[in-house]
């Protein structure tokens, strides 16, 4: 009987670890059913911007309120993992506070003084995280995209820090061998009186309970990071790491279009030649995107990461003058739509079979689409690298190449570009007039 | 004014030191012809060898592109290769941002490398060169605003050039609240021009206008055609078109060099 505080342990760490392991497997599975894109090179610059954009939070403090309580939100996550280290290995090999024996008392009470600092300083930001969602009514906050899940899953995030804080603190509070040694106990020292007249069980009992309960509700926060939007505390690495680091400007060239334009204007070419053979098994190349699979895995990991902020949509020309496009909303619907196709492909022995939805339409209309001005004002805000724009453009690729269905007047420009040479009902012989016209 | 084409360089078996891309709002549209030409009395000025495309050159493709049809834009871009290509061209220099990001981005991989220069870092070249003097006297003290083009500033990280010429005109520059990187867009961009915007409680241009109007200018100034049109019909929804001018940093300089 003596180890079963360690073998319950050591079981609730498995299945939070194994849940969370199938979980992430799942997120592999589906972010792979985006299309290759390379991304790969140049990754002295990419580490950099990883190191300096996720780790050093630098695109965070462009909006210095919420970017330095973020910071301390962040710190705090970090460096109370050494916390959570320590209770994982006590509660494995039944040891009590081992760092102490280990670090010293006295550099043991600086790291625990720090964290129950921290700790203080999350609480702190957290309430405020909580009013400005829930009282002040920031507008990014607001809009439709944010009803229901969304916003539940905000404030349930704020709820779980709260908790854990307060258990954390709790534990430390509760912990008489801990007080009366008197180190570290920079904040608990002040919640010990609250427990003043009661036993010794009694305290040693809401100690292991904190402790549990701590430990407990790591475990479950961790499992729902993959339901939830709060994935970007693990993804933001990545996700800066295989950004783009091409000028803003510069969209890609469909390989696929120039093999087929190059084609048509070589006067060599064969126009009555019959195909060779292996061009006669091909799947033609379908041209943008209209569902999840025909997006890069780099868009499908950016849809992962997005963590709601909405500092892309309040940065947005369209949206800030009141159209339906909302770049937040564009990776949002990305990744239910994601969600939608990975439990279908789970649900069909491994295959997706076709449920006549697709990302188009079912979730983002093509009103939104023609909304976008190709700004990037959105790529510029994003805290992680996300781009929405590179999303946008590929599904008007698949409404223009595919569809044929660009609004009326932009088919004219196009038109126009074709015969002319330039978006208006121009004579290229007039190209040259303006020289004279003063 | 004189602007020899490509063509006639050739037949006198010259080669220009820049080729001036004038764009389909440059050759065309009557508030951008007025920024070609002011720029060709800044390329005289400072002596600059310089040709044109004329009737040879065609749309980037930079809008077909933005709106998503991939294949116009590659047509477009081969062609305007092939032409480049044949006349050697090495350096190019252009008023619009969004022919300065296509040619410079996107037309490398598809085998057109050449050195792309937006007009307000070509006169910033001029001048560090001292090939070209800006009078600081014409419009010293005039309060101005600088909008920033999205192709120029966010899309290729260009903020300064425009700036530092700015600067040397003697004027009295206000920033808007939204500026550089956080500029607000015009709301020409990805092909925005050419369509009606979707439905919405406000235009993009007029948001944008108010934000200039904050700073209280005589002037704005802009860096591209589509923008120039955008905020002069901002300021005239306005009615505010008796005090306030819209104009590319082209015209300015030539205003100031009594060009």
């Amino acid at each position: 009987m003596h180890y079963l505080p360690n073998i319950l342990f050591a079981i609730a760490l498995a299945i939070g670890f194994g849940f969370f392991a199938m979980n992430v497997r799942k997120l592999f599975r589906n972010i792979r059913l985006g299309k290759d894109i390379n991304r790969t090179d140049n990754k002295s610059a990419r580490l950099k911007n990883m190191l300096k954009i996720a780790f050093g939070q630098s695109k965070m403090v462009r909006r210095p309120i919420s970017g330095l309580l973020h910071l301390v939100v962040y710190v705090g996550f970090i460096i109370i993992n050494i916390e959570v280290l320590e209770i994982v290995i006590d509660g494995l090999f039944g040891t009590h506070r081992l760092f102490q024996d280990i670090l010293g008392t006295n550099f043991y009470g600086i790291l625990i003084g720090t964290f129950e600092v921290l700790a203080v300083l999350v609480l702190v930001a957290v309430f405020v995280f909580w009013t400005r969602r829930n009282v002040v009514k920031i507008k990014r906050f607001l809009s439709a995209e944010m009803k229901g899940w969304p916003k539940n899953d905000g404030n349930f995030i704020l709820y779980f820090e709260v908790v854990l804080m307060t258990l954390f603190l709790t534990m430390n509070a509760t912990d008489a061998p801990f007080q009366e040694a008197g180190v570290g106990n920079v904040i608990s020292q002040f919640i010990a009186p609250i427990f003043d007249g009661f036993s010794v069980e009694t305290l040693h009992t809401i100690e292991r309970t904190a402790w549990w309960f701590h430990i407990l509700g790591i475990l479950v926060f961790l499992n729902y990071l993959y339901y939830s939007k709060h994935l970007h505390i693990l993804l933001a690495f990545p996700n800066t790491y295989f950004a783009n680091l091409n000028p803003k400007g510069q969209f890609t060239n469909l390989e696929a279009v120039t093999k087929e334009v190059k084609l048509m204007m070589d006067p060599s070419v064969d126009p009555y030649a019959t195909p060779t053979e292996n061009t006669e098994n091909q799947i033609p190349e379908k041209f943008g995107a209209s569902d999840v699979a025909d997006l890069s895995w780099v868009q499908l990991l950016n849809a992962y990461t997005c963590t709601e902020c909405g500092r892309c949509t309040s940065s947005c020309p369209a949206n800030l003058t009141g159209k339906k496009l909302s770049p937040r909303k564009i990776m949002m619907d990305t990744r239910d739509r994601l969600e939608e196709v990975g439990k279908n492909i789970d649900a069909n022995g491994g295959v997706f079979k076709d449920d006549g939805k697709q990302l188009l339409n079912d979730y983002i209309t093509p009103e939104e689409l023609w909304a976008c001005t190709s700004c990037n004002a959105c790529v510029e805000e994003c805290p992680v690298n996300i781009d929405p724009l590179s999303i946008i453009v590929d599904m008007r690729r698949y409404l223009v190449m595919e569809q044929s269905a660009a609004p009326q007047s932009l088919n004219m420009m196009m038109t126009n570009i074709e015969n002319n040479g330039a978006p208006w009902q121009y004579n290229q012989q007039d190209r040259l007039n303006w020289v004279n016209e003063e | 004014m004189i602007v020899p084409t490509m063509a006639e360089m050739m037949a006198q078996g010259k080669q220009p030191e820049v080729l001036f891309w004038v764009g389909a709002a440059g050759s065309y549209d009557d508030k951008a012809k007025k920024i070609s030409r002011a720029f060709v009395k800044i390329l005289h000025q400072a002596k600059v060898d310089f040709a044109v495309l004329g009737t040879e050159e065609s749309s980037t493709g930079d809008a077909a592109k933005r709106a998503g049809n991939e294949f116009l834009f590659q047509m477009q871009a081969l062609m305007n290769i092939e032409i480049l290509n044949a006349y050697e061209v090495k350096t190019i220099v252009t008023c619009d941002p969004h022919s300065f990001n296509t040619l410079k981005n996107e037309y490398p991989s598809l085998g057109g490398n050449y050195k792309v220069y937006h007009h307000t870092q070509y006169i910033q070249k001029l001048i560090t060169e001292n090939r070209l003097q800006i009078n600081d006297e014409t419009l010293k003290g005039k309060r101005l605003t600088f909008h920033d083009p999205c192709y120029l500033g966010r899309a290729n990280d260009e903020y300064e050039s425009p700036r530092d010429i700015i600067r040397k005109l003697g004027v009295n520059l206000t920033e808007m609240k939204r500026h550089k990187s956080t500029a607000l867009c015009c709301g020409a961009g990805g092909a925005q021009m050419f369509k009606d915007a979707e439905k919405g409680d406000k235009e993009v241009n007029i948001l944008r206008t108010e934000d200039a109007l904050e700073t209280n200018p005589q002037i704005i100034a802009t860096g591209c055609p589509y923008c120039k049109t955008m905020m002069a019909d901002g300021v005239k929804f306005k009615e505010k078109e008796s005090e306030i001018v819209v104009k590319d940093i082209a015209e300015l300089i030539a205003e100031a060099n009594n060009l």
